[in-house]
């Protein structure tokens, strides 16, 4: 028995079927991680771009500790954000623990290090590049990270996928704060998790190949609006 | 600062409905759900008493230890001892027996240890041990790695010893140890529920069972208020109580894979 050739098949039946359960997994995952996506552009790029613009003392230890953070183990995070939400835990009130919410921060927590870190890496160098050039027409730091990030939009799309890549491929940490609980907390990776342990290798392998055909039609279309964008002449 | 605060509060309100006061938690042993128990008896449950009941998976131990953080409403597993050491230590109510079913030994068909022949599980474990067959373990403190410590110590072995050598501790599920004795050709201990429904039974088959060492007890039980305020009580109780009823234990016993009844309903 091939596991392989008959995962592609079943991929393909759970696709061309609309598998309604494959549906509510497959928008469960993709939902988390976009929210998890956008919250930590939110808080990531700011940080990003302070620290690219801005000089202090500690600032080296600073940027060593958040590339450090990149490499976090999601079990760690998973753990740490379970002993928090736990019903006996300091946030135990907000009654989160085992909800998309709680797999949101977790992600959150994971990913918001690679969006400040790289991002702080693309915008230190164009900083590196127009500094003397802005302060000469005395533009503000706050409008020139603007002046910075529209130039620098398209390698920035790169750090979200970087940070899409991660969020949407974890399993160790939202299984821990999430349970893995049908039709609430359960996502793609989970689900493959939980396929395997029961022995349904093919299955779980199909809902595998199901996910990376969708990682790269998402990576498909950010290149897509890459090129779009660079052929009209915008950059 | 104010800036990342709104985000955290932003993010702490969304889905915060999911939380509702329509549904009830339980921490429970990962058998009853791989075996599909939880899929055939929770719509019945939610048709007769109108409220949810989502299952947290983990295996005896981690579920104990999730009961102990009060992240749970009610507890269904599978260690008469630790279940009752858990009301003693007053984080749940009475305990009531649930249902039973039994533990299997399995191996590779070809029998390397030669334990076919044998009744006792007891005196298996005792050939697999001076055989040096390689045995797979759960290693993680779940009600069926209890089980397989106590048989260990009845026939006078300890199997830590040789941790790593011909005994391998996982500390996966029982999934996944399967899957982990399949690909080393080893023996390993495992409730029936989960084998008939596995996947991914290869060459594997059953050489050891009907022992009355075998017996799995499963327990239920509701987590007390006291040390858990936070518990929904009402819904959590009204849960325990079907599943001991004439209907609930008619439910139980009337689930079955290909003909076979997987639980048997013997609360008291």
């Amino acid at each position: 028995m091939n596991v392989f050739s008959e995962a592609i098949l079943k991929s393909l039946e759970l696709i061309f079927l609309l598998d309604n359960e494959l549906f509510d997994i497959l928008l469960l995952s993709f939902k988390v991680s976009f929210i998890a996506l956008f919250v930590s552009c939110l808080i990531g790029f700011p940080i990003g771009a302070f620290l690219a613009i801005s000089k202090f003392k500690f600032k080296n230890i600073f940027v060593a500790i958040l590339n450090a953070l990149m490499g976090l183990p999601p079990v760690v995070v998973g753990l740490v954000v379970y002993l928090y939400l736990s019903r006996s835990g300091p946030l135990g009130f907000l009654g989160i623990l085992y909800t998309p919410t709680a797999m949101i921060i977790a992600q959150s927590i994971l990913i918001i290090p690679i969006v400040a870190s790289l991002s702080c890496q693309i915008l230190e160098d164009l900083d590196n590049q127009y500094r003397d050039l802005f302060l000469s027409f005395s533009i503000t730091k706050r409008t020139s990270i603007l002046g910075y990030i529209v130039d620098a939009r398209f390698s920035l799309f790169t750090v979200i996928l970087a940070g899409f890549g991660r969020a949407v491929s974890e399993v160790g940490a939202v299984i821990i704060v999430g349970g893995n609980i049908d039709h609430l907390t359960r996502v793609m990776t989970t689900a493959i998790a939980l396929e395997t342990s029961k022995g349904e290798l093919s299955l779980a392998m199909a809902l595998g190949i199901i996910l990376l055909i969708i990682s790269l039609s998402v990576n498909f279309f950010v290149m897509w609006i890459k090129a779009n964008g660079k052929t009209k002449g915008y950059v | 600062m104010i800036y990342f605060l709104k985000i955290i509060i932003i993010i702490c309100y969304y889905n915060y409905s999911a939380n509702a006061n329509d549904q009830i938690i339980i921490q429970s042993t990962t058998s009853t759900k791989n075996s599909g128990l939880y899929n055939y008896i929770l719509p019945m449950i939610k048709k007769e008493l109108g409220f949810n009941v989502r299952v947290v998976a983990v295996g005896t131990g981690a579920a104990i230890k999730n009961v102990r953080n009060c992240d749970g409403d009610v507890l269904l597993v599978h260690s008469k001892k630790r279940e009752k050491k858990i009301v003693t230590d007053g984080f749940a109510y009475k305990r009531h027996d649930l249902m039973y079913n039994d533990f299997v030994l399995i191996g590779p068909s070809i029998d390397p240890a030669g334990v076919n022949k044998l009744k006792s599980i007891v005196d298996s474990f005792k050939i697999i041990s001076r055989k040096k067959i390689l045995f797979v373990s759960r290693g993680d403190e779940s009600g069926t790695h209890n089980k397989e410590q106590a048989i260990w110590r009845q026939s006078g072995i300890n199997p830590k010893e040789y941790s790593g050598k011909w005994y391998l501790e996982t500390g996966s599920g029982m999934g996944g140890t399967i899957n982990i004795a399949i690909g080393k050709g080893g023996y390993t201990l495992t409730d029936r529920a989960t084998w008939i429904k596995f996947g991914n039974k290869q060459d594997f088959k059953i050489h050891i069972q009907n022992d009355k060492l075998l017996i799995n007890q499963y327990g239920i039980m509701l987590i007390n208020k006291l040390k858990c305020p936070r518990v929904k009580e009402t819904l959590g109780s009204l849960f325990v109580n079907w599943m001991i009823s004439k209907k609930g234990q008619k439910a139980i016993n009337s689930y079955k894979i290909n003909g076979k009844q997987l639980f048997f309903a013997n609360a008291k």
